[in-house]
């Protein structure tokens, strides 16, 4: 668990650090629809630039980001060996069965690996460099519209950043746990699957206990300091929107229409 | 069973932005049955420190001796149960293990893990149980329906129906009552001496001058000093900058120095302190 590093924050104070977490937010998504704008080699060229300056400009390591996905490659790399054989393709190198290989295959299964890593390493950017308090404010400003279709948006944010809050804790209670287990003898993962899985009994009950006495706990505490419910409370941490921002949208833009000139303008 | 630690270095999370250090080079030997205190102040190591007594971590450099035992960065996580039998481990809130659906099966769940059968870790359950003492009939209640003090007495006898011969103790009293930790730490002392080796860690001056005959200081994850109780305590100011408390009967003793009460005895507990202030009136 240790190195997978996706949602983890990073502290640090680089220019994607004191982005808008708003933006940053949005920008991450959108940057994901246009992903898909992407059909040859220099439009992946092009967002692959684009991803390497946001990591450059975010301070972090970019050997940190290759060792992250890591443990990931399994997956991507088992996609993209389906979409490589199962793809059918005109100049047919290779055939067998079901399973055939062509230039148009093999170049289509290193679009989807590069269309991964692009993918994964823009969001894991957004994590690293967001605290969690901060991607919480995000998503309920992000959400507040659908207040319209009277969706209870201030108590999805509390609950949201009641769980976050408690992510770092509940690791560590786990781990706290797992040693204590392991200290009475316990072997987590090794043996048949079965006693694998039943190993883990004595982790998830006592986690599944502290949470509750967590809840109520903070529940009790929550109405102590006068909280009733979620409407008619004030804000504390207010989002601004500064210049930085403006410019984080200017890129984005630059990226979407030189993306539009490469895909229609150059083939066609 | 003699542990010694050999340039042992411990860092946390390795090679990533996150790199934090835990332990440097720590240089230790804990003789066989003794009753050693660790203290320090809060992040100076000494939690890490234990967890790598029973190889729940392991060290990033030098090698640790348990007994027979070698831990080295390499050690695999294979074949470590019979060490783990032997060092018992008491986590701080040892509380929140607790899972079985009667005390007696959460009791029985440790030996049953190092190979005892299920009689003789029925025995161990009812002994362990009536060491910490809880009566009998708590056997067949569900840890969950009893308070916090009695649910941290089962957990405690989960780790010592084990047998353990050495037993660490990560500030086994915290959040006790006055009557509960004075009947914990009695506990502890008679396991003491009945044979086993205690490493008890904690932030109570008291509980180390009473029970401990050996003391570790830790700061800033090294070793700051090793020795008995009365060499730990005899420069004042060195513990204040340590960020240490004296334990009262000291802190008392040095006040009535500073009074003009001539004597050169230092008493540590309250007994000797009052020997001390007879004799010398």
């Amino acid at each position: 668990m240790d190195k997978l590093i996706v949602g983890r924050y990073i502290p640090g104070n680089s220019i994607i650090h004191n982005l808008d977490p708003r933006g940053k937010f949005l920008g991450t998504f959108y940057f994901i629809g246009i992903i898909f704008l992407a059909n040859s080699w220099y439009t992946y060229l092009l967002l692959f630039a684009f991803v390497l300056m946001s990591l450059k400009l975010s301070g972090i390591n970019l050997s940190y980001f290759i060792r992250g996905v890591r443990p990931l490659i399994w997956l991507i790399l088992f996609t993209v060996m389906l979409q490589i054989l199962f793809t059918p393709g005109e100049q047919v190198l290779w055939s067998w069965w079901i399973f055939s290989l062509s230039w148009q295959s093999l170049i289509n299964g290193a679009y989807i690996f590069m269309r991964f890593m692009l993918i994964i390493f823009f969001s894991t950017l957004l994590t690293l460099t967001t605290t969690p308090v901060e991607l919480s404010d995000a998503i309920e400003s992000v959400m507040k519209p659908l207040k319209w279709i009277k969706f209870p948006v201030t108590q999805v944010a509390l609950m949201l950043s009641i769980a976050l809050r408690f992510v770092p804790q509940l690791m560590d209670q786990t781990t706290k746990i797992m040693n204590a287990q392991r200290a009475r003898g316990v072997d987590f993962g090794s043996g048949s699957i079965m006693k694998r899985i039943k190993s883990f009994i004595p982790l998830l009950i006592p986690l599944f206990v502290s949470s509750f006495s967590i809840a109520y706990d903070l529940a009790v505490a929550m109405e102590s300091r006068g909280y009733q419910g979620g409407e008619n409370r004030t804000k504390y941490r207010q989002l601004a929107w500064q210049r930085i921002d403006n410019l984080m949208i200017v890129a984005f833009v630059i990226v979407t229409i030189l993306l539009i000139i490469l895909r229609f303008g150059v083939n066609r | 069973m003699e542990i010694s630690f050999k340039q042992v270095g411990f860092i946390y999370q390795q090679n990533t932005p996150m790199e934090n250090i835990g332990l440097e080079d720590i240089n230790l030997t804990i003789n066989d049955h003794s009753f050693t205190a660790l203290i320090g102040h809060t992040g100076s190591g000494k939690s890490t420190f234990v967890q790598h007594i029973n190889a729940l971590l392991k060290p990033t450099s030098g090698e640790i001796k348990v007994g027979e035992k070698t831990i080295t960065p390499e050690t695999n996580n294979k074949d470590l149960k019979p060490l783990r039998q032997q060092v018992g481990m008491v986590f701080q809130f040892p509380e929140s293990q607790l899972f079985e659906e009667t005390v007696e099966r959460d009791i029985m769940f440790g030996p049953m893990n190092f190979g005892m059968s299920e009689e003789e870790a029925k025995q161990m359950a009812k002994k362990a149980l009536h060491q910490v003492g809880l009566p009998e009939e708590y056997l067949e209640k569900s840890p969950f329906d009893l308070s916090g003090g009695q649910m941290r007495r089962v957990a405690i006898a989960g780790v010592l129906a084990s047998n353990p011969k050495t037993l660490i103790l990560d500030e086994p009293t915290a959040g006790l009552d006055p009557e509960g930790r004075l009947e914990m730490m009695t506990l502890f002392n008679n396991l003491y001496h009945e044979g086993k080796s205690i490493i008890l860690v904690t932030h109570n001056m008291e509980d180390v001058v009473n029970y401990a005959d050996d003391v570790v200081v830790f700061n800033h994850g090294k070793v700051a000093k090793h020795g008995t109780p009365s060499e730990i305590f005899a420069d004042e100011q060195w513990i204040k900058d340590n960020n240490l408390e004296l334990p009262r009967s000291v802190e008392f003793m040095n006040q009535l120095k500073a009074k003009g009460l001539k004597t050169t005895d230092n008493p540590l507990v309250i007994k000797e302190l009052i020997e001390t202030i007879t004799n010398n009136i």
